[in-house]
């Protein structure tokens, strides 16, 4: 393995009860983030992508569990298997926001309404360092500056509700960033705002990657995001991982019908009104009553009796691999 | 009557809401959620309304359907009939008009009662206008159903048992019962999965064809804008900046906020990727709007004349149709 790898998931299996039915959310989820990289998972919504990030910050809801597979954190002290921390224990604590951070669609899942945004960044560097009283205010000034949030010493000091949605945003990744974590995952970090504030977020995320190497897992749903911040990307549908690779390959090369028929749906800005958009048929299937075999089945073109059984994941190149049975007939059509 | 000719003219439209503070509810300012907009919508276009969230779109659809009350200016809407200034007729005047406009909101749950059967949601218009039986109120449902590729029997299930995109094509179906000339689609898109928003953005399409429809088309969404729509006016703080061709905002921009909003978005296409030109800071608060140009705080191209002089909406050559943009810094606007 290449030492630039921070986290490796191999082969996770989470599965969520209710009702005293399973819901097999991921059903054998294998990735890698790398140092100073962005990888990107996309797919449209229930696919598993927040699933994902829990499990991997150990923030599962109560009724589900981690049922196969390995998550293993490749810290500065050697490998750590998190699948296998109590989720609660104070090593699952220490590396929950000192070494990887989150940061979420809703900041005010992230922010306590009652404490000053100051205090919060402050208890995470007091949790998380050993700096001093004076040097954590300075420091907590310093993140808000750096996150283009105005006045910096005056919103030090103010509440979560005297912020935009957008300045809510950037405090949380104050927060997120406060003890320079090495792994950075973001759930739709910017889904509920407006694109001038997305970019003012994206810079952001850029530079962190750029300036500190951090390893950055970027959920979201958007196809114009990966085009613009990814390195690697992962397109999940149902539980699984369809395709994945560098950007280059899977957005110029798509193999998996579920990867082309997604980027067929959407209309690309500068493309005009002659540009063909197809919708993808039906809708994806009851997350209880999963079909047995490829999950995209029911909506795919393509399919052919052996769809009808769970199609392994294949290599189309040894960094880009898809899970379709008829993979060599597409990849070869891609390849033109 | 011809096609092109405007269904609707507004003049100098301004819609402000009081904000009142204190206990004694005093009137201490007001938000100018739409300031001054005059604008034509054509007989049989698509004409599409962007800009930030807060920028006054839904109040201007809905000052377009006089669901709100402008408080200042005039709507004039053309017909068989000939002109009538909706503005001037009270609630008992407005009630055949009503009929020919109609809205589409992006949460269907909203405005779909949940207690009640799709057919209980679905007839009130029709009895509302005049269908007497229910005989003949459940066969019109049940066509309603069916052009919106939804099946009859769908009529007597709850809003519930319904995926997003049903229910977005329930809302569509609503807004189509009592045989809309204009239908005013408020983000009615944006809270879908794509592969599905693209589903209802052929059924939107379609139905425009069949029955001669109007569109106003609210959205964040500029992909989607330029795909769909025949114009496009972009808003910034209650006022129209720039209103053009919809091919033509993108290939010829002319207003510097356009141009930063489209170099926002993040492209699929890994070969068009723009520099993003990111703004500073917020939209300022629509109760104290900058003088002069609004946009002079955040613009990059700003000049002294911009902190004074507000600049007004100018006519400029352009091979596609009209187009206009207010900014002073653009030259040879056309002369009136
Ligand atoms: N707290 C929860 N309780 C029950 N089911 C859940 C919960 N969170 C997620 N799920 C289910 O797990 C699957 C994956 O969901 P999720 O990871 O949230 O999707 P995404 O983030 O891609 O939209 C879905 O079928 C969803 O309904
Ligand atoms: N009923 C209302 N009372 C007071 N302010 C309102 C009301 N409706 C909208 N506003 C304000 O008017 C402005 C424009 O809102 P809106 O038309 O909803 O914008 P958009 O649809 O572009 O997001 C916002 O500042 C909003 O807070
Ligand atoms: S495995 Fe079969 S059904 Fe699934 S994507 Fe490939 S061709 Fe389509
Ligand atoms: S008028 Fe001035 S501030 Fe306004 S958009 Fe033009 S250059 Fe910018
Ligand atoms: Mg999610
Ligand atoms: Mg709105």
């Amino acid at each position: 393995m290449a030492n630039d790898v921070a986290l490796t998931v191999k082969a996770l299996k989470t599965y969520i009860y209710t009702n005293n039915r399973c819901n097999r959310a991921l059903d054998g989820v294998s990735f890698e983030i790398r140092q100073g990289k962005t990888l990107c998972i996309v797919g449209e919504s229930g696919c598993g992508k927040s699933v994902t990030a829990a499990s991997i910050m150990q923030l599962l809801p109560t009724l589900s569990r981690i049922e196969e597979g390995e998550i293993t954190y490749h810290g500065p002290d050697g490998p750590v298997r998190i699948d296998q921390l109590p989720r609660d224990g104070a090593k699952m604590r220490a590396i929950r926001g000192k070494e990887i951070a989150m940061i979420f669609q809703d900041p005010m899942t992230a922010l306590n309404p009652v404490y000053s945004i100051g205090f919060q960044i402050k208890e995470m560097l007091k949790y998380h360092t050993g700096l001093g009283r004076s040097d954590r205010h300075s420091k907590a000034i310093d993140l808000l500056r750096s996150m283009g949030i105005p006045l910096p010493k005056k919103r030090v000091n103010e509440y979560p509700h005297l912020y935009s949605g957008g300045m809510r945003q950037r405090a949380m990744i104050a927060i997120g960033m406060s003890c320079n974590p090495r792994i950075l995952i973001a759930d739709e970090p910017t889904t509920a705002l407006d694109v001038t504030i997305q970019a003012q977020i994206f810079e952001l995320m850029d530079t962190l990657k750029r300036d500190h190497g951090t390893a950055i897992m970027l959920i979201t749903h958007d196809m114009g995001v990966v085009a613009e911040l990814a390195d690697d990307v992962a397109v999940m549908y149902m539980g699984n991982i369809v395709e994945a690779g560098p950007v280059g390959k899977v957005l110029r090369n798509p193999v998996h019908p579920y990867t082309r028929a997604l980027l067929d749906s959407i209309p690309v800005l500068g493309r005009g009104k002659d540009q063909e958009i197809k919708a993808i048929p039906g809708q994806t299937p009851d997350p209880y009553n999963r079909p047995k075999g490829c999950q995209f089945a029911d909506r795919c073109a393509y399919r052919i009796g052996a769809c009808d059984q769970m199609p392994d994941e294949m290599q189309v190149a040894p960094d880009h691999r898809v899970t379709c049975w008829r993979y060599e007939e597409f990849a070869a059509d891609a390849a033109e | 009557m011809q096609p092109n000719d405007p269904i609707l003219k507004l003049r100098d439209v301004q819609v402000h809401f009081p904000v009142k503070t204190g206990v004694f509810k005093r009137v201490t300012g007001h938000v100018r959620a739409v300031d001054g907009v005059d604008l034509d919508v054509r007989r049989g276009e698509v004409l599409g309304l962007v800009g930030e969230s807060g920028c006054g779109k839904t109040t201007l659809g809905k000052a377009i359907l006089q669901l709100v009350r402008a408080t200042q200016g005039t709507v004039t809407y053309s017909g068989e009939d000939g002109e009538t200034e909706l503005t001037s007729l009270d609630d008992a005047g407005l009630f055949r008009f009503r009929k020919r406009l109609q809205i589409v909101f992006q949460d269907p749950h909203s405005s779909l009662n949940p207690a009640f059967t799709i057919f209980g949601s679905l007839e009130d218009p029709l009895r509302h206008y005049g269908v007497k039986t229910r005989e003949e109120r459940r066969k019109i449902v049940g066509d309603l159903l069916e052009a919106v590729n939804m099946r009859r029997e769908s009529m007597d299930r709850y809003p519930h048992e319904f995926s997003g995109g049903q229910r977005q094509r329930i809302g569509i179906a609503r807004a189509l019962s009592i045989e809309p000339e204009l239908i005013v689609c408020d983000e009615a898109v944006s809270a879908l999965d794509v592969s599905i928003q693209a589903q209802v953005l052929q059924l939107l399409m379609a139905l425009k064809r069949e029955k001669n429809l109007t569109y106003v088309f609210i959205t964040h969404d500029l992909s989607v804008t330029e795909y769909l729509c025949d114009r496009i006016a972009v808003m910034y703080l209650g006022k129209i900046v720039e209103l053009c061709d919809a091919e033509d905002l993108y290939a010829n921009t002319l207003h510097p906020y356009s141009e930063a909003l489209l170099s926002a978005i993040p492209v699929a296409d890994l070969d068009k990727k723009s520099r993003r030109i990111v703004l500073q800071g917020d939209v300022p608060s629509p109760v104290n709007p900058p003088s002069g140009c609004p946009f002079h705080p955040r613009c990059r191209y700003a000049v002294d004349r911009c902190k004074t002089e507000v600049p007004e909406l100018r006519r400029f050559k352009s091979a596609k149709g009209e187009h206009m943009a207010a900014c002073h810094l653009i030259d040879q606007p056309l002369a009136e």
